[in-house]
């Protein structure tokens, strides 16, 4: 637990920031039925980030990476509301229902193929999975058409948009999915196996293990979670945008992983820490447009703010730092570092 | 298990090989084969894309217009990708078209092209979006809408309605993606006209990148951090869609509690208005097809254009939007 205390104090920090220029900030109030408040928006909005981030994190356990997240964030959220748009009903159950099999079943292949280049074709991660990370978009936007596709469905509108028991819905969502990927990763062996894959993908082949298979599986359930995102993000505003959904989701997630402490060099993962650092992300931009930073400066706020939780993360640097004030000496690089910052 | 992933794999592979084919130029124009003869003109469009849908409203007014124009209209669509709009002005040039049209996806890197194009005596003609090139002569002329007008529209239909008020009105404004012409000019022509009256306050201005998405979210930390608000004023209708449904779920009218003001109209943006969600929209019609044409025609016969028209624009209240509604093509 204690690797969570660095990401979990810069969370405070930033929420501190926030309790002293923003007023009201830590005000919940129950308005229509459900609760309302920053808190909440911070939730509500980091919900996809949050699912697409604990994918993100098992496929970075295997020493892979998914840069296709957001392009299948995008396909899954248009063919969700492309099939809507055709139902003579748009409030049926099963009309809709049917829709999100159809949108995560196509998420799910996508995974697959991913899956299917990485472990069989041998193709390096990066490569493999920037084919989908471009051409997605393409997808995207012919299933779109182009256009934006607005629908106007109430049960659709609840996955993204609506509230449950006073709960915003896509949290609730993010529970449960957390709560598997806890209990096979943690309580079953899958967890062991999948750093073991990232470890050593040989050896553990040589010892048995499955990894073509455990790979597959990994990807495939990292483009679920991104299909679910897609779906929350489309439901949220009623509406599918080929374009512009789920765009440079892929690197907000690798840096929620990043600063939960999950190393990219694979072999051992946190699901905690990814969820504080996709908490983080989130709390970092509410609290921009709350306390009114210039849209001009924005970019670099963010880049600031991540620099130095990555700095605050690196053991080099607090070790120089922290124990000799008097030589600053210049500060390592680390390994997030490198991820560019977009968020 | 092997067979069914390998069948998946291929219909997956098929799916993506689908989606980036459109990286060539489509031809998916009217080829409008009018066989008048010599005397036809043959002209050369290249569009951005196909990211909205302004833009494909804009697309079909180019197409159509040129066809009754009796134009023959050569087609490329750009992907967002300034490199797929060069390759296909240099094929117009090759092909030897009268004139050359384009939507420049980004202001700067087109002075070669455009030399290239002026040394093979072909005029070319900016529709929408500027280009930054020092040197003028490259294009005759630039078509496109006015964003400091918009801007300047929204701020005194503002002015107007709040005329009587004595106290202080709160504004809040969504912007455009940062850095962007239209809401650079939206900004400041806006902020012209409201800047007069001292009354007037922009409390909070974030961008929210021209997406439903961000207008939403943006929005909905504007109503927690600022509790009153009396106006909104989103650089797109988009944008101003998104914060329809943050206000409605913190309990507000959108319309009654906060008015809005939005740019573009476009048709979700118009149903809203006609709904009472929007309180007022000024035009950035995408409709220039017709306009296009009759550059093109005067440029070849000869005669000087202006080198920057406006579009013929309008504004749209709550009762002039439930009279356009059924007739508005995009």
């Amino acid at each position: 637990m204690k690797r969570l205390a660095w990401p979990a104090g810069i969370l405070a920090a930033l929420l501190l920031v926030n309790l002293i220029f923003t007023d009201h900030f830590f005000q919940i109030e129950i308005k229509e039925g459900h609760l309302y408040g920053s808190l909440i928006d911070i939730f509500r909005f980091g919900a996809p980030l949050i699912l697409v981030a604990l994918g993100m994190t098992l496929v970075i356990a295997t020493k892979g990476i998914d840069l296709s997240v957001g392009s299948v964030v995008a396909i899954s959220g248009a063919m969700a509301c492309l099939q809507i748009s055709t139902l003579e009903a748009q409030d049926s159950i099963g009309g809709v229902l049917g829709a999100i099999g159809v949108a995560l079943a196509l998420s799910i292949a996508l995974g697959i193929g991913n899956g299917f280049l990485v472990a069989v074709i041998g193709i390096q991660p990066i490569i493999a999975t920037l084919i989908l990370m471009v051409a997605g978009r393409g997808l995207a936007q012919l299933i779109t058409d182009g256009q934006i596709i607005t629908i106007n469905s109430d049960p659709y509108k609840l996955i993204g948009g609506g509230y449950w028991l006073t709960l915003p819905f896509g949290i609730i969502i993010v529970a449960v999915v957390l709560a598997l990927i806890a209990f096979v990763t943690r309580r079953l062996a899958l967890g062991l196996l999948i750093e073991s894959v990232g470890g050593n993908a040989e050896a553990s082949r040589l010892s048995g293990i499955r990894s073509h298979g455990l790979l597959i599986v990994v990807y495939a359930f990292c483009a679920l979670c991104a299909g679910i995102a897609g779906l929350m993000i489309s439901s949220n505003v009623s509406s599918a945008d080929g374009n512009n959904a789920g765009l440079w989701i892929e690197l907000d997630a690798i840096l929620a992983v990043v600063i939960g402490g999950t190393s990219l060099a694979g072999g051992r993962f946190s699901l905690g820490g990814t969820v504080l650092g996709a908490l983080i992300i989130q709390t970092l931009t509410t609290t921009i447009y709350s306390i009114g930073v210039p849209p001009e400066t924005t970019l670099l706020f963010k880049a600031l703010v991540v620099t130095i939780v990555c700095l605050l993360q690196s053991p080099a640097f607090r070790a120089k730092v922290f124990r000799s004030r008097r030589k600053p000496a210049p500060p390592t690089v680390p390994a997030g570092e490198k991820v560019t910052v977009r968020t | 298990m092997f067979k069914k992933i390998m069948a998946l794999v291929a219909v997956g592979v098929l799916a993506t090989a689908c989606g980036s084919g459109g990286d060539t130029t489509a031809e998916g124009g009217a080829p409008a084969t009018s066989g008048g003869g010599d005397s036809t003109i043959t002209m050369g469009f290249a569009q951005v894309g196909a990211e909205s849908g302004w833009r494909t409203a804009n697309t079909k007014s180019v197409q159509e217009s040129a066809k009754a124009a009796g134009i023959d209209l050569k087609f490329s669509d750009a992907q967002q990708k300034q490199e797929n709009q060069i390759k296909a002005i240099r094929s117009y040039i090759q092909q030897k078209v009268d004139v050359i049209a384009f939507s420049p996806v980004v202001e700067s890197g087109w002075d070669t092209v455009l030399q290239e194009a002026k040394a093979a005596n072909i005029p070319v003609i900016l529709t929408d979006r500027a280009v930054d090139s020092p040197d003028k002569t490259l294009y005759k002329t630039f078509l496109g809408s006015d964003f400091v007008e918009e801007g300047k529209k929204a701020g005194q239909w503002l002015v107007e309605q709040y005329a009587s008020e004595t106290g202080d009105v709160n504004i809040v404004e969504l912007q455009g993606t940062t850095g962007s012409a239209p809401a650079n000019d939206r900004k400041s022509g806006f902020a012209e006209v409201i800047g007069a009256d001292p009354k007037f306050k922009v409390i909070a201005s974030q961008s929210g990148d021209f997406t439903r998405a961000k207008g939403k979210e943006v929005m909905d930390a504007f109503l927690k951090a600022n509790p009153d608000i009396d106006v909104l004023y989103a650089h797109n209708d988009d944008m101003g869609l998104g914060a329809i449904e943050a206000i409605e779920g913190a309990g507000k009218v959108p319309g009654k509690d906060i008015k809005i003001i939005t740019v573009d109209a476009v048709k979700d943006g118009m149903q809203a208005l006609a709904d009472g969600k929007i309180n007022y929209i000024v035009e950035c019609s995408p409709l220039l097809g017709p306009q296009l044409m009759d550059l093109a025609k005067k440029v070849l016969a000869g005669e000087t254009v202006p080198e920057r028209v406006v579009t013929e624009e309008t504004t749209f209240t709550q009762e002039q939007a439930k009279q356009a509604l059924p007739s508005r093509q995009y």
